[in-house]
């Protein structure tokens, strides 16, 4: 990598799954341990990258260029970083791609990518209810922007790589759930590559190990050979989270780091990539906040139900309510900048904020003239609230606000990850980005409200 | 804004109504034939004496083909308009305007909606496709954002509120109860409002109309004309329709306790039919109660209770049938029920039959100005519409 981090975020999704809820569900018994992160309903890759790139564009700078790396993209053929680009309402000229697909994608883009690249990487992954790996699992989002090295927080001291063909992990595209070979096969494969990538580094030591491998056995046991280097970090409480798995660790490793310290970070998938990363002074300005350990802290939990009928395990009753429509190609294209992007419309004569734009003022009636005002960011206050048990949702019930935005702008909105006991008028909520629903095999990307943690950052 | 109005020009002479309901062994058609044809016989004619027809239906059917191939008219126009929830009264309007114009003598106004064969709870409208960036919240969720936003607005407590809405319902299900044309005839106590199953908010089963199938019909010549048909037409006073610019959705200086569109509307009205103290001029109020706290918003709206003092109004009893100004006498769409493109006619016939001496056990003593009051949307954004008729020419 001919270029460093210049920034840094990862998005974890607010709802944790636990060992002990998953055995009080299939058994009756709570007990075990362990827990992961859970997506929620109205959450996929795409929106939890869009979420993680948020977090670092507010540390500033605009990307020369945003890849989208998952395992689980919410479509194929066509192009999700393009949505992504859209919600982060980054100019037109800057190109977006989707690139990679597998849990090795991440330290390949570390390896390639140019300065100026925005790099998302987010995955939901599912392992079969009851199995051994339905808790190892998680899902997450990790965003990077890369920069020259000279402005690096974090540069690449050196780099070293094997890759090899075996059969320990896979799934199959169009089915939900990973597959695992016996893991002590994958352990026995991937010792000898880790020793071989080790012997063509020549760091000995360093101060921080993080270790992202799809199995978990794998991780423990690579940990041991590389005690001898650093202390090894390990990220309780996510689970592996595919594609994003390498960042996301990276991420929590770096929020502890101190400038001049230095990270080995090893993935073991289809092969073995080692980074050796040193901090530099910049270190604190690239760190987006929340930071991990906040993320982690911020948990709630999700019943084991819930979290079937979230990821299409179980198909629960709901109101007889017809199926939500398919939202119109056409319609969205026109509305690309307001539906991705949340950008409502100032008026030209006396300044009125209206969402959705509006070419006609509500309050002067001038006509046209508007220019757009991005909302995503903004803070807003609700007006009025309803827990709607009659609309359609994957995760009734819908709760529905009408907002009254900080600098201006009413718009009625969905609440995500609702807790209907915190309702009230005067209520501060953010926008979140959300996919509400999937018909006919569209997904229907919209913007959320979610309220304000009480005790805020 | 000029509004003339039709003042004392135009008059109802015949009215029709079926049972409004589940009626699942009927087709919007057969409403359709029922209600015109109790509305022709009750003005004493035959179809060949109708010279045009407006047909209001939300979603029954498209085109004036829908009422022309029921009742075979013979080659008559038929104009079908739709309003959302107002779509029986913009029928009504604009067949009043037609026999105004001069263009025609006799007409008749039709709604009708058919409900109950969708298989869908509350209503469903076939809405034309959109980005999906909107709230898909459901009717009552968005009547139901009126309640947080008015008991913050005048600090009226949540148990006060549940009491307030309740009476609404209670009133209006013990009127329905005497009117053998209504969804629902039992009447309900307080107990059982309070303890339905939540809908959306603060709104249970009880706070909500019915979801109904039915049709309604008015007969409409020229004022001068009435006494040909019968004895006791009712003239109509105003006719005054105020659609809405999205100011309640997309405006935060506008609250959430009142409809602005409404309150435009009632001036319109008031000044066409030379009302100005509503609260006494006005015997009986048809009121678009589609969920209860409509109706307590629509108290204040309309001028019969001041500013955040509907509440306390309601709950002296001041709507109820015997208080100072009786509000859905016939059950409203919360007990009579709401098949939407007939509820503005359906408001009628309550006007008709009281001031025509008709109302049975839900008569009034002596009633001689009605206001109907139909609302198509939802709060932010609606279409509200006044029609005012009277028993006398002023």
């Amino acid at each position: 990598m001919n270029a460093g981090i210049v920034a840094y975020a990862a998005y974890l999704p607010r709802h944790r799954l636990t060992a002990s809820d998953v055995a009080a569900a299939r058994t009756g018994t709570p007990g075990g341990r362990g827990e992961r992160r859970v997506a929620a309903f109205d959450e996929d890759a795409l929106t939890m990258a869009v979420e993680a790139g948020r977090l670092v564009r507010r540390l500033g700078g605009t990307p020369a260029s945003v890849v989208v790396s998952t395992t689980n993209p919410p479509y194929a053929g066509k192009n999700n970083a393009s949505a992504a680009h859209a919600a982060l309402a980054l100019p037109d000229d800057v190109p977006a791609y989707d690139l990679g697909g597998s849990y090795r994608s991440v330290p390949g883009l570390l390896g390639t990518a140019a300065p100026g690249t925005l790099l998302l990487a987010a995955d939901v992954t599912v392992g079969r209810p009851g199995g051994t790996d339905e808790l190892d699992r998680g899902d997450a989002a990790a965003a990077v922007l890369l920069g020259p090295a000279e402005q690096a927080a974090v540069r690449v001291v050196e780099r070293a790589t094997v890759t090899e063909e075996f059969l320990d992990h896979w799934r199959a595209p169009g089915t939900p759930f990973a597959n695992q070979w016996e893991e002590r096969f994958a352990v026995e494969r991937y010792l000898p590559l880790l020793d071989r990538v080790l012997a063509r580094l020549t760091t000995a030591s360093v101060d921080h190990v993080v270790i992202s491998s799809p199995g978990p056995r794998t991780a423990r046991t690579a940990a041991k050979r590389l005690a001898p280097y650093g202390p090894v970090r390990d990220l309780a409480g996510v689970g592996h989270a595919g594609a994003a798995d390498p960042l996301v660790r990276l991420a929590a490793t770096l929020d502890r780091a101190e400038p001049g310290q230095t990270i080995l970070l090893l993935v073991l998938a289809d092969g073995c990539d080692a980074l050796v990363l040193r901090c530099t002074d910049r270190l604190p300005a690239a760190r987006a906040t929340p930071t991990v350990d906040r993320q982690l802290a911020a948990a709630r939990p999700v019943r084991y139900l819930d979290y079937l009928a979230w990821r299409g395990l179980l198909d629960r009753a709901g109101p007889r309510r017809p199926d939500p429509a398919v939202a119109s190609g056409p319609a969205s294209a026109r509305n690309s900048r307001w539906k991705f992007g949340l950008a409502a419309s100032r008026c030209g004569s006396c300044d009125a904020v209206q969402a959705p734009p509006q070419r006609v003022c509500v309050r002067c009636g001038a006509v046209d003239g508007a220019t757009p005002v991005p909302l995503s960011e903004a803070g807003a206050s609700i007006r009025t609230f309803s827990v709607d048990r009659l609309a359609f949702s994957l995760n009734p019930p819908v709760v529905a606000t009408v907002v009254d935005f900080d600098g201006g702008g009413r718009l009625e909105m969905e609440l995500a990850d609702p807790d209907p006991d915190r309702l009230r008028v005067g209520g501060r909520v953010r926008m979140v980005f959300r996919r509400r629903h999937a018909s006919g095999g569209v997904h229907n990307y919209a913007w959320k409200a979610s309220l304000e943690e009480e005790t805020g950052d | 804004m000029t509004s003339r109005g039709l003042r004392d020009r135009v008059a109802i002479v015949g009215m029709g109504c079926t049972r409004f309901g589940e009626r699942w062994e009927s087709s919007a058609g057969d409403l359709l034939v029922d209600a015109a044809t109790e509305c022709l016989a009750s003005a004493g004619v035959t179809g060949p004496d109708v010279d045009a027809y407006w047909l209001g239906t939300m979603d029954s059917g498209y085109a004036g083909l829908t009422l022309s191939t029921a009742l075979k008219t013979d080659y008559r126009p038929v104009t079908r308009v739709e309003n959302l929830c107002a779509t029986g009264s913009e029928a009504f309007r604009n067949a009043c305007y037609a026999v105004a114009s001069g263009a025609y003598d006799v007409v008749m106004a039709v709604g009708v909606e058919k409900l109950k064969d969708s298989g869908f709870s509350g209503l469903v409208r076939r809405d034309p496709p959109d980005d999906g960036s909107a709230v898909e919240s459901s009717a009552p969720a968005a009547f139901s954002y009126l309640v947080p936003a008015y008991a913050a607005a005048y600090g009226v407590d949540d148990a006060t509120m549940r009491e307030v809405l309740t009476h609404i319902a209670v009133k209006n299900h013990a009127n329905g109860a005497l009117n053998p044309r209504a969804q629902f005839r039992t009447p309900v106590s307080a107990e059982t409002v309070n303890r339905a199953p939540l809908v959306a908010g603060a709104l249970g089963v009880y706070d909500c109309s019915g979801v109904a199938d039915g049709a309604a019909a008015a007969l409409i010549v020229r004022a001068e004309d009435a006494h040909r048909y019968t004895d006791r037409p009712l003239y109509v006073k105003a006719l005054a329709v105020a659609s809405g610019r999205g100011d309640g959705a997309l405006d935060d200086r506008v609250s959430f306790t009142s409809f602005p569109e409404v309150v435009r509307c009632a001036q319109d009205a008031y000044r066409q039919a030379g009302v100005t103290d509503p609260r006494n001029q006005i015997s009986l109020a048809e009121v678009h109660d589609c969920f209860t706290p409509t109706e307590l918003v629509l108290m204040e709206d309309l001028g019969f209770s001041e500013r955040g003092q509907a509440w306390r109004d309601v709950l002296d009893g001041a709507f109820d049938r015997t208080g100072r100004l009786p509000v859905n006498v016939d059950g409203g769409l919360k007990a009579f029920g709401h098949p939407v493109g007939a509820s503005g006619l359906r408001m009628l016939l309550e006007c008709w039959l009281q001031m025509r001496g008709e109302a049975g056990r839900r008569q009034l003593d002596n009633p001689t100005l009605g206001l109907t009051h139909n609302l198509g949307g939802r709060p932010g954004k609606c279409v509200s519409f006044i029609g005012i008729v009277g028993s006398e020419l002023s």
